[in-house]
């Protein structure tokens, strides 16, 4: 075997309070395609963080090509040949995408000459770019171009990829692939970080699979099934979350021709967005980030007005009511963003209990809180839905996301919704987490409310919901049953296609 | 090599000790600073604040002057606490204090000399009104244009000074008073004047007003939905509107609320303490509360504190200024470093200080 | 009422003089915004620069030497806030009050030695025959060199925030510290030089005024111009351009409001002075408003606090 291109050597981190990396030990080949496989939290963004030279490691060593590698600074790394596709890109909205370009760039060229090696280089690889634009006004996959295009401009020995396809359409993941697979015949190795298997099996020739920041398994995915790869990840037979068919009830929530504008520069206005869902229904709205989620859940919500007709429960119209008065209700919604949006973060786990529960549990009278029940109600939350934490006067950002997640979603099931309107429910939570919580949202429609689930997420999706429509540049397609539905019909909705007729598209 | 590490959750203990170690570290610099202007730090800082409440010669004349200076420092603080907590910034107190004193003096001027028992309430009222509604400049133009408030509020400030000073030599000229600037003596109308209700303690009706305010914004703060909506707005505003807190309904609460005790405060100081309408009737309280509003942690309580403390600055620097011949400047020096030092030990409440050493590598 | 004692060519070459010590607190302050950062302590740094170089270029009698030293008295104010926001995380709408409070207190304090002094002249260039030019010769060619080397520096950051790698990167980190940081930019050290640029342009300001514009020192002379420049780069949305244009248009209104006071007009002197501050809310108001807002490139980080963890 020749040397490999990177080799790393019992490589520890440690943050106060846990062990993110602990004696992590692989290698990569040149021209390898190696997965790193894991769950939220098993510690690959600090491994890659520390290849890319953004933290230092507590012990252990790098070797690149058989030399020692300790980049104090992504310049170094870069200057190695180590290029980083991030998951949270790395980009600038306000900046033009040749600017982008040159600021992920160590000695960039002067703009013009860039631009034009920009549109060269984005073309031979599959991955057309307008040097021109803004970012801001690019989709997500556009953006994850740029980022792309970014890195081969520097003509990178090693690519790193931080959950490349979780923005993506499947169409679009398929154009990845190819390009990814081209980069690996020209020789480029790349280091390929994700949590979803049947990719890693598709794509990849090598894996590492970490748990709780240590390596437990080794293996080649493609021999493997994806069950035995997800039990590898999380260590434990996986519980399936189980429901009985729906049986479809009384129309619930209505949304009418729904037009609302964006309340920011760069977000995604809804056009004549119309959907219903039934009694005991779980309604899977689908769609890559940033076509009109966000919007969608406020209008829901009531932090967006609307038309008094536009959004109606059980037949009255709720259109121009606020949050408040909506929840009264019965609608109930928990938005994408933990942190900030669902909950406060210096806020005591108590405090965020009354957050939306003031009312519905009755834990404010005559306008005055009543300290003790807000307390009870918090702590009913963290024993029903097993939030992982010392107790209700613990400010929210000490919890993990999962744990806070459990907390968010548990708080609004625990006021009995009618409607449940959830953004995200499992981004970025563990597998055991997500699980429950899909489980929650299942037993929820069971018991008679409607459920609404936006996701980004299309494995959760066809987990969970009876019936599907996809969100594409703040239009929703009409929604069919999850039944039967394939990928490939998923990925068409998704691309903005209503038909199979103009499967070109 | 040292290292901030953010605490998972916010240190109460050193939420309540940053304020003392922010005192202790002022009064050190202080004292260099006195010395660098060659009088004696430790004299001085004994004058400051020891001998105003307990030095024989001066403590006579000193203890009253401590309410009737922290008085206004209170109720405006109290005031602004509440904006400053929901992240609204009401720095124009200042000009808020000077329209409430001028909405005063006009309604007892109109009524001179006229004796009426109604005559102080009405101008209470006009003090509050005339402060809310210099308040709700700003708050209109944040709510309906989307203006900054912290510009606008401060903008005012300058537009209030112009005003006083045209009344002062405008319509409110004393026309008994030969000509010189400034209005009748509103202390000597019995009717309008806001008296020392006991005597020799400096308590009168502004004093009042502001543990009113302190009592009352306690309770809101800390027992009513409002002033959670108010705190959660101030650290996660889409989490408010999550919530259903409707920013516009906030900001107009509490630019209107520091308003009106801005106004307040000058009404009590315009019809007592400083006894008319004149061009310099303005002191900076309305900016000197808002060290007083941090000072006291942006609670009641603490404010009280922090208002006692601003004041006991204010009346030793006099004292030290007639004794010592320290430049009255050097208190409003001692004061900014004061909320410099409480800025930067305020550090130590939401991040731990390591001291990492770092292995060979 | 006379108005024929207004002369508008005299007008317009005062106008220019006027708009200078906002117009450089302007471009100082806008470089700190575009880096992500509000400095709201922008009158406390001008006032100390204002009684710094006040007092050094009396001592030197150079008042070139003031300026630098202005600067440098602004910059040193500026490093006061830069360490509490940026190293101690502090809050910036509070520390840039503190700044301005503690500026005030600390010039009265320095200055009380100089009221009632006359500051050295600064001279007046000459261009040539271009200085003798009808009309535009005294309006464009015969001020001091702070009025043209204001000019320079707003043209200078015009082109280094758009034309150049420095400017690219403290546009990034303005826009979004964390993508910045991921791809190795020191966002803390990017933002340390932006707020001390700003300190010095503001000193610099300052010191114009104390100077050259007034010439004198007197306690709380910048009146809120500080405050002043703030509102001149909203209303500038960030464009350096913009900044001089605004600055001149509010240095215009100034000095017509000067000029009707001294020519006696019916209203009186203190409503006149408050236009100024009327106009700028008015702007502010303008410019924060419907349509104009879209248009108003707000860098993304502003006021959020930079913490890397790790």
């Amino acid at each position: 075997m020749t040397e490999p291109l990177l080799a790393i050597e019992g490589l520890t981190k440690s943050y106060p309070g846990v062990v993110a990396n602990s004696d992590v030990t692989f290698e990569i080949g040149k021209g390898e395609v190696h997965a790193l496989l894991g769950e939220n939290g098993a510690g690959k963004s600090t491994l890659v963080k520390a290849i890319y030279g953004l933290i230092r490691p507590d012990a252990g060593h790098m070797l690149w090509r058989g030399q020692p590698y300790a980049p104090a600074a992504p310049q170094q790394a870069r200057a190695a040949g180590v290029a980083m596709v991030f998951q949270h890109f790395s980009l600038f909205e306000a900046l033009d995408v040749a600017e982008n370009v040159a600021l992920g760039m160590d000695n960039p060229p002067p703009i013009r000459t860039l631009a034009a090696r920009i549109r060269e280089v984005s073309n031979a690889y599959g991955l057309p770019l307008d040097p021109g634009r803004l970012v801001g006004d690019l989709s997500a996959g556009e953006r994850q171009r740029v980022e792309i295009t970014r890195c081969l401009l520097q003509d990178p020995h090693l690519l790193i990829m931080d959950e490349p396809t979780s923005v993506l359409t499947p169409q679009e993941v398929e154009i990845l692939f190819r390009t990814l697979r081209q980069l690996r015949s020209e020789g480029r190795s790349i280091l390929y970080i994700s949590h979803k298997l049947e990719e890693i099996r598709a794509l990849c020739e090598n894996a590492t699979v970490l748990r709780l920041g240590k390596v437990v398994g080794r293996c080649d995915p493609r021999e493997k099934s994806a069950r035995a790869l997800a039990e590898m990840m999380v260590g434990t037979k996986l519980h399936q979350p189980e429901r009985a068919a729906h049986k479809p009830g009384q129309v619930l929530l209505e949304v009418k021709a729904l037009d609302l504008r964006a309340p920011s520069a760069f977000g995604t206005s809804l056009k004549e967005v119309s959907l219903q869902v039934q009694a005991g229904e779980i309604l899977g709205i689908g769609g890559v980030a940033g076509n009109g989620q966000d919007e969608l859940l406020g209008a829901l919500s009531g932090e967006l007005r609307t038309r008094p007709g536009a959004v109606s429960f059980k037949g009255a119209t709720v259109g121009h009511f606020g949050p408040t008065a909506r929840r009264a209700l019965g609608l109930l919604c928990a938005p994408e963003e933990r942190l900030g949006h669902a909950a406060a973060p210096d806020m005591s786990l108590t405090e965020n209990a009354l957050l939306t529960g003031a009312w519905r549990e009755k834990l404010v009278k005559n306008g005055f809180i009543n300290a003790r029940r807000a307390r009870a109600f918090a702590e009913s939350i963290i024993k029903r839905f097993d939030v992982r934490t010392p107790g209700p006067h613990v400010a929210a950002r000490a919890l993990s996301g999962g744990n806070l997640q459990k907390f968010v979603i548990g708080r609004e099931i625990m006021q009995r919704p009618e409607v449940l309107v959830v953004n995200q429910p499992t981004w970025g939570v563990d597998a055991s987490a997500a699980a429950a919580i899909r489980q929650a949202l299942m037993d929820l429609a069971q018991g008679g409310a409607a459920v609404v689930v936006i996701s980004q997420d299309l494995d959760e999706i066809l987990e969970v919901a009876d019936t599907f429509a996809a969100l594409n540049g703040g239009r929703l397609s009409a929604k069919r049953p999850v039944q039967g539905l394939t990928m490939e019909a998923i990925g068409l909705l998704l691309g903005g296609a209503e038909g199979d007729s103009d499967a070109a598209a | 090599m040292l290292r901030l590490e953010k605490r998972p959750q916010p240190s109460k203990f050193w939420n309540w000790a940053t304020p003392v170690l922010a005192v202790v570290l002022t009064m050190i610099a202080g004292g260099l600073l006195f010395m660098a202007l060659g009088k004696d730090p430790f004299a001085a800082i004994k004058m400051i604040f020891w001998d105003p409440l307990f030095s024989p010669q001066f403590a006579a004349y000193s203890r009253p002057q401590l309410l009737v200076k922290a008085g206004p420092l209170i109720l405006i603080a109290v005031g602004l606490a509440v904006g400053f907590r929901a992240g609204i910034w009401n720095i124009g107190a200042e000009g808020q204090y000077i329209i409430g004193a001028l909405c005063g003096a006009a309604v007892a001027l109109w009524f001179w000399p006229a004796p009426g028992w109604y005559i102080f309430p009405l101008m209470v009222l006009a003090g509050a009104f005339g402060g809310w509604a210099w308040a709700m400049i700003p708050a209109i133009l944040k709510t309906r244009f989307n203006t900054n408030e912290i510009l606008v509020s401060l903008l005012l400030v300058y537009v209030a000074e112009k005003i006083l000073a045209a009344m002062s030599v405008g319509r409110m000229r004393n026309p008994d008073g030969a000509g010189f600037p400034g209005s009748r003596n509103i202390s000597q109308y019995p009717a309008a004047s806001n008296q020392e209700l006991i005597a020799n303690t400096g308590m009168h009706w502004g004093v009042v007003a502001a543990f009113i305010a302190v009592i009352f914004t306690y309770i809101m703060l800390h027992r009513h939905i409002l002033g959670f909506q108010v705190q959660l707005a101030g650290q996660a505003p889409r989490a408010a509107r999550f919530a259903g807190v409707a920013p516009a309904r906030l900001i107009v609460l509490c630019l209107g609320f520091s308003g009106a005790m801005a106004g307040l405060a000058g009404m009590f100081e315009v019809s007592g303490p400083a006894r008319m309408i004149s061009i310099d009737f303005n002191s900076y309280y309305g900016f000197t509360a808002i060290i007083v509003a941090f000072l006291g942690r942006l609670h009641p309580v603490g404010i009280v504190l922090a208002g006692l403390l601003m004041a006991l600055t204010y009346i030793g620097g006099e004292l030290a200024q007639f004794m010592l011949g320290l430049p009255s400047a050097a208190i409003q020096v001692f004061q900014g470093m004061l909320l410099f030092f409480l800025l930067a030990v305020d550090v130590l409440s939401n991040y731990r200080i390591r001291l990492s050493v770092r292995e060979a590598v | 009422m006379d108005f024929s004692s207004i002369n508008p060519v005299v007008l317009m070459a005062a106008l220019m003089v006027a708009a200078t010590p906002i117009l450089l607190a302007a471009i100082g302050e806008l470089v700190v915004e575009k880096a992500g950062v509000l400095n709201l302590g922008v009158e406390g740094m001008m006032i100390t620069g204002a009684v710094v170089g006040f007092a050094v270029a009396v001592t030197t009698r150079n008042p070139y030497l003031g300026m630098l030293a202005a600067m440098g008295g602004g910059a040193a104010m500026s490093l006061v806030f830069g360490i509490l926001t940026q190293l101690l995380k502090a809050n910036q709408v509070a520390s840039g009050l503190a700044l301005t409070l503690f500026g005030l207190g600390f010039s009265a304090l320095v200055g009380q030695g100089y009221v009632g002094i006359s500051p050295p002249r600064t001279a007046k260039l000459n261009f040539g025959f271009l200085s003798d030019l009808p009309v535009i010769g005294p309006i464009l060619f015969r001020h001091d060199p702070m009025v043209y080397a204001s000019i320079a520096i707003v043209a200078g950051v015009w082109y280094w925030l758009n034309y150049t790698r420095g400017g690219r990167i403290l546009r990034a980190v303005g826009e979004n510290h964390d993508a910045a940081h991921a791809l190795g930019y020191r966002v803390l050290r990017v933002r340390m030089l932006a707020i001390m640029f700003g300190g010095a342009c503001a000193g610099m300001g300052g010191a114009y005024l104390s100077l050259i514009r007034v010439p004198q020192w007197t306690e709380g002379m910048t009146a809120g111009a500080g405050w002043i420049a703030l509102a001149l780069v909203v209303f500038a949305s960030w464009r350096p351009w913009r900044a001089l244009l605004g600055a001149y248009l509010f240095g215009g209104i100034v000095v017509l409001q000067l000029n009707l006071q001294a020519a006696g007009f019916r209203i009186p002197v203190e409503y006149l002075a408050m236009s100024p501050y009327l106009i700028t809310i008015l702007v502010l108001v303008i410019m924060s408003s419907g349509r104009a807002r879209k248009s108003l490139a707000a860098p993304g980080s502003l006021t959020k606090p930079f913490h890397a963890a790790g």
